[in-house]
C-alpha cells in the first residue's frame, strides 16, 4: 500500500469514527473534542487532496473559532445533559433505519457511478495551475471571477455577527454610571459653569458653582 | 493517487451520521448544531474531492463559501441558544412551541 493511501485510510478512518462518537456520546463537552478530531483530520484529507489552503483554513475557522464556540456554550449552559439523552431509545430504530437506508442509497450511487467508468473527466473553466501554490491560485480565481461572492459572503458574516451581537445583549444595568455621548457634546459652558460670588468667610452652599 | 470514489464514499458515510445524529438526539439542540456541521463538513469534502478530480479550482472557491456560511449558522443557531436558555432554563428542543407554528 502506498503512503498516501495509507494515509487516506487513516484520515478516513479517524474522521468517521470521531463523527460516530460526535452523535453517540453521553457529554457533549466529548462530542465538541471528537468534533475537533473530526475536522482535523478532515484537514488531513483535504491536504491529501492538493487543497492545503481549505485545509489551514478549516484548522483556523473550525477548530479555532466554531469548535470552541461550541464548547463555551457547552460549558456555560447549566443544563442536565443526561436528562436531555432520556428519549435516545425511542429514536434509535427509526433513526438507524433511515441512516442505513440513506448510506446504501448513497454508496449505491457513488459505487455504481465509478464502476460504470462514467465519472467526469472533462477540465472545467479554471484549472489548476501547477506553478503556485493553492492560495495563490485560489486568490487569483476568488478575487477575479467571484469578487461578488466573496463580497457576499462578508455581509452574511457581517449580519451574523451583528444578530448574534443584538440576540445576545442583555438590557443594560441601571446602577452603573455610564458614558453618554451626545449629553457631553450638547454640554455648553453656559449652562456648565456657574459664577458664584461668594461672601468672605461663609463660603457657598453645597452643591453651587458646580453643575 | 486515491480514486474519486473514496473521498465520495467517505463524504457519504459523514452525511448520513450527520443525519443520523439528529435523529438520535432529538432534545438536544447543541448535538443537533453539531450534526449540521458534520454535514456541511462532508458537502465540502465532495466539492474538494470534485474538484481535485476535475481539475477545476472553481469546487474549492466553493468549499470556502460553504465554510463561511456554516460558520454564520453556528454563530447564529448558538447565540439563539443562549437566549432561549436564558429565557426558559432549558435547551429541549420539544419545549420549543412558544410560536405555535
Amino acid at each position: 500500500m502506498s503512503l498516501p493511501a495509507l494515509f487516506f485510510y487513516l484520515f478516513a478512518s479517524v474522521t468517521v469514527a470521531s463523527g460516530l462518537m460526535v452523535i453517540s456520546s453521553k457529554n457533549p463537552v466529548h462530542s465538541v473534542l471528537f468534533l475537533i478530531l473530526a475536522f482535523v483530520n478532515a484537514a488531513g484529507l483535504f491536504v491529501l487532496m492538493g487543497a492545503e489552503f481549505l485545509a489551514m483554513i478549516l484548522v483556523v475557522v473550525y477548530v479555532g473559532a466554531v469548535a470552541v464556540l461550541f464548547m463555551f456554550v457547552t460549558m456555560m449552559l447549566d443544563v442536565d445533559f443526561a436528562e436531555l439523552r432520556s428519549g435516545v431509545l425511542q429514536y434509535l430504530p427509526v433513526g438507524v433505519l433511515i441512516g442505513l437506508i440513506m448510506l446504501a442509497e448513497l454508496v449505491l450511487v457513488v459505487g455504481g457511478w465509478g464502476a460504470s467508468g462514467a465519472l467526469p473527466t472533462t477540465r472545467g473553466g479554471s484549472p489548476i495551475p501547477t506553478d503556485m501554490t493553492n492560495a495563490e491560485a485560489l486568490g487569483r480565481v476568488l478575487y477575479t471571477d467571484y469578487l461578488l461572492l466573496f463580497q457576499t459572503a462578508g455581509l452574511v458574516l457581517l449580519t451574523a455577527m451583528i444578530g448574534a451581537i443584538v440576540l445576545t445583549l442583555r438590557d443594560r444595568r441601571t446602577d452603573v454610571k455610564r458614558q453618554d455621548v451626545t449629553l457631553q457634546n450638547a454640554r455648553k459652558p453656559s449652562e456648565a459653569i456657574e459664577i458664584v460670588t461668594a461672601p468672605t468667610g461663609q463660603g457657598i452652599a453645597e452643591g453651587r458653582g458646580v453643575r | 493517487m486515491i480514486g474519486l470514489e473514496h473521498y465520495l464514499i467517505v463524504a457519504a458515510i459523514l452525511f448520513t451520521l450527520g443525519v443520523f445524529g439528529i435523529f438520535l438526539n432529538r432534545k438536544n439542540v447543541i448535538v443537533i448544531l453539531m450534526s449540521i456541521e458534520l454535514i456541511l463538513l462532508a458537502v465540502n469534502i465532495n466539492f474538494v474531492a470534485f474538484s481535485t478530480h476535475m481539475g477545476d479550482l472553481k469546487g474549492q472557491v466553493f468549499a470556502l463559501f460553504v465554510l463561511t456560511v456554516a460558520a454564520a449558522e453556528a454563530a447564529i443557531g448558538l447565540a439563539i441558544l443562549v437566549v432561549y436558555f436564558r429565557n426558559r432554563g432549558t435547551i429541549a428542543v420539544a419545549d420549543i412551541n412558544r410560536m405555535r407554528g
